[in-house]
């Protein structure tokens, strides 16, 4: 039952987004109160929807309603509730469903928090989204619907991928695609300032913090997925430039240009075009990103069982969306007002600086991600790009950002001075190389890798420091939130550089033979496998490996990895086993029983500074987050620019 | 010319050179990262290129895996139903590995046909079939029954 009703939903879900997507932009161009009025209305409609059609799926996993295909190949009896759950966006049709569903909550939000913004805009924004929305919709109920039914339905279902039965894929999915769906606000606002005809600084300041918000998400749910990957593969990488890997980690470079570039067009309003341009980029990325996974027109550890039809269609929506968008802009584009100008070095030439070097490695990575396709279209054989293009492509391009951000928020607008900007940073420059040698000769790492990562790493932290530290010196109030969250993240930046630099100079990796009673040595630690015990969870049973881990005569922990096999499907699955530490983690994963004689192949691994990895990543979306929240963002601005907005807004 | 303008065609003849140069690097740096797929036919037909790192892609054979009980070497072949090609491994394998199914190695063919693995790729789902695989399958008339699902 729940599923019809779930199918309803949608199809009525379909409808209101059909209405919103025509009414109020009808509204807004012909000056029809209400029908603008009627946007928020729809968006709340719409979201109450989804929201049932994804409760009815929810329902259905509970329920083990196997007659739901869906439900039938990705759970079974044994799976617990908690995994019964997240396995709603386990696989194809739920996550598109969770896609829709959040972008649903964006809208619902854009509605109900954009009371300071002009009814028109607003309504022009939701009609734009409105029509995304149709788009996904029509998706999802022509070649993904999870609610299809079979009958009779099995007595038990299949399984949840076991790889996915974790509490990281729990958040992952939803983490990325409030990323990547969020960037769909600031594309309408983009769109519908266009469609507006005056696009100003105004709707920059309103699209600001939706855009650090989508951001932010977006670096957590990368940051997650990289966390997963690196305890659940069993393989201990972090990072591995993979296609769907780097098909999120594109919007995510796209969307870092456009934070500040639209720092620039709000304050300066210079660089108004572009920023524009930078909107409807980020999310054209997401969709592409979309398209890379869901077609599975690449090879890659991520792919899932895939189906082309799919992937025209996206390739198709994404065409519509990306061509019109660009569209509205080459016609709207002459109009839009330029800014002042600025000299040689100031905030917008640093800014402007940040965005080459990002869009760079942006087209970069995008370049090495689609360059197997293209290649293959062409007909000169099939190819894949290893990961050191990435790698030394990437290191070549954020090199010169590392040394430059800390400079940026110390100019200031307009025209400043060389020496000016940088000789507050003296300090921090010696500073940084003086600590940076004194931690590397204390942790014996003399790699040229550790050394620089190290160094830009504290110059990044100190950098960001200096401004902070004057900042609050010169102003009564202290630093504004917008402030913070940049000092926060640019801090995280140089915390990850540290990290990454010291996982990939000084990672201690070994896979070797042991038989129960043995002992490896790794890296000053001794790891004894005592014995390999049989145990049973819900919906599997595994071989688990029970180690001790002494360095000098001091038992430091045990560990206990496994090797499971899920009852259903018959899958076989490699449970990692770490110890996690502020300056290094252990990490043992079993291979396999060697013969007859009880031996095991296990891998070890001890990896320095990885969690800086990730806490990097973490300080970097949580600046962006506080940045959301200034004040400055909200409400009525005193601001002379934004008076006729507020009066609008108000009346 | 306006100074202003000066400036700007400036900064623009700046950026494109410096585009220009990232881009000539970057296809440099693409073209010394490529790694070519071959199938155990493209072996047998001699078309691979040796000493050079490959990825090879079928599906193994069925009955051939052979481990050594007191090292982590593994030797398998790998099929596309009409050539093999044998492979060898050091090291922990996938757990999706298995016999009959898919599988992607990464390594260098030597001089008697004989692939020396370092890298054997895993995926996320069983039923999942890499493209390079399916194609080269098709084309030597072995379609897997895996990926029909």
């Amino acid at each position: 039952m729940s599923a019809e009703l779930g199918q309803i939903s949608l199809i009525l879900a379909l409808v209101l987004a059909a209405l919103l997507s025509v009414l109020p932009l009808v509204g807004a161009q012909r000056g029809n109160e209400a029908l603008m009025k009627l946007a928020p209305s729809l968006a709340i409609g719409q979201f109450v929807f989804l929201a049932g059609a994804f409760a009815a799926l929810a329902v259905a996993f509970l329920r083990h309603d196997f007659t739901v295909s869906y439900v039938a190949m990705h759970s079974n009896l044994l799976l617990p509730w908690y995994y019964r759950l997240s396995a709603v966006w386990g696989s194809h049709e739920g996550s598109l469903l969770l896609w829709m569903l959040l972008l649903g909550g964006w809208m619902l939000a854009v509605a109900a928090f954009s009371r300071s913004v002009p009814r028109p805009f607003t309504a022009r924004v939701l009609s734009v989204m409105g029509m995304i929305s149709v788009g996904f919709l029509l998706f999802i109920l022509f070649t993904s619907n999870p609610f299809e039914r079979i009958l009779p339905g099995p007595i038990d279902g299949r399984d949840l991928n076991p790889l996915l039965q974790d509490v990281g894929m729990i958040f992952h999915p939803p983490l990325l695609y409030m990323g990547y769906v969020g960037f769909a606000v600031a594309f309408a606002f983009a769109i519908a300032g266009l469609i507006g005809g005056k696009v100003e600084r105004n709707w920059v300041r309103w699209s600001r913090p939706w855009t650090l918000a989508a951001w932010s998400f977006l670096t957590f749910g990368i940051a997650l997925g990289s966390w997963w990957a690196y305890y659940e593969l069993g393989w201990g990488g972090w990072w591995f430039w993979d296609p769907v890997e780097n098909a999120s980690f594109i919007p995510w470079l796209i969307g870092t240009a456009l934070i500040h570039s639209q720092a620039v067009t709000e304050k300066r309003g210079a660089f108004p075009a572009w920023t524009v341009l930078l909107s409807i980029a980020a999310f054209s990325m997401s969709l592409l990103g979309t398209f890379l996974v869901r077609s599975g027109v690449l090879t890659s550890v991520h792919a899932f069982a895939n189906d082309p039809e799919r992937g025209l269609f996206i390739l198709v929506f994404m065409g519509i969306v990306t061509g019109g968008a660009l569209t509205l802009y080459a016609l709207r584009a002459p109009r839009i007002m330029t800014g002042e100008g600025f000299d040689w070095v100031s905030r917008e030439s640093a800014l402007l600086l940040n965005n080459v070097f990002f869009t760079v490695s942006a087209a970069m990575v995008l370049l090495g991600t689609l360059y197997p396709l293209i290649i293959d279209f062409m007909g000169w054989g099939q190819i894949s790009v290893g990961p050191p293009y990435f790698g030394a492509m990437f290191i070549l391009l954020m090199t010169p950002v590392v040394l430059l951000v800390p400079l940026g928020p110390l100019t200031r607008w307009k025209r400043d001075g060389f020496m000016r900007v940088v000789r507050p940073l003296a300090t921090a420059a010696i500073v940084s190389i003086v600590a940076a040698l004194l931690v590397c000769a204390w942790l014996e790492s003399w790699s040229l890798r550790a050394v620089t990562g190290w160094i830009g790493g504290f110059w990044l932290i100190g950098g960001a420091a200096t401004f902070g530290l004057r900042t609050a010196r010169a102003s009564r109030s202290g630093l504004a939130r917008h402030q913070w969250g940049m000092v926060l993240a640019h801090a995280g930046a140089g915390v990850f550089l540290i990290g990454a630099a010291m996982v990939e100079a000084h990672t201690f990796e070994r896979d070797v033979r042991i038989a129960p009673g043995e002992t490896v040595e790794a890296a000053g630690y001794r790891f004894t496998l005592h014995e390999v015990v049989e145990v049973k969870g819900p919906n599997w049973r595994a071989d688990e490996a029970r180690f001790s881990i002494h360095r000098g005569d001091r038992e430091i922990t045990r560990m206990a990895p496994q090797k499971r096999h899920y009852h259903r499907g018959g899958q076989t699955m490699t449970q990692v086993a770490l110890k996690p530490g502020v300056f290094r983690d252990l990490y043992v994963a079993m291979g396999e029983e060697l013969g007859e004689s009880g031996a095991w192949s296990i891998r070890v691994h001890i990896k320095p500074f990885v969690r800086w990895i990730w806490g990097g990543a973490v300080l970097i979306g949580l600046g962006g987050l506080i940045a959301a929240s200034d004040r400055r963002y909200r409400g009525k601005r005193k601001a002379r620019e934004s008076a006729p907005a507020a009066a609008e807004a108000t009346a | 010319m306006t100074p202003t303008r000066k400036k700007r065609l400036a900064i623009v003849a700046l950026l494109v050179l410096g585009v220009g140069a990232a881009a000539a690097v970057a296809f440099t740096a693409l073209n010394d990262n490529m790694l070519y797929f071959v199938s155990p036919t493209d072996v047998h037909a001699a078309a691979a290129p040796e000493d050079k790192q490959i990825r090879l892609g079928g599906l193994v054979a069925a009955g051939s895996v052979q481990r050594d009980p007191d090292s982590l070497s593994v030797r398998f072949t790998v099929t596309d139903g009409r050539h093999d090609v044998p492979v060898s491994f050091e090291g922990i394998l996938p757990d999706l590995f298995r016999e009959g199914q898919g599988v992607i190695a990464h390594g260098r063919l030597n001089q008697d046909g004989h692939f020396h693995a370092n890298e054997v790729l895993a995926r996320h789902d069983e039923n999942y079939m890499p493209p390079e695989v399916m194609k080269s399958l098709e084309s030597a008339g072995h379609p897997p029954e895996a990926s029909k699902q």
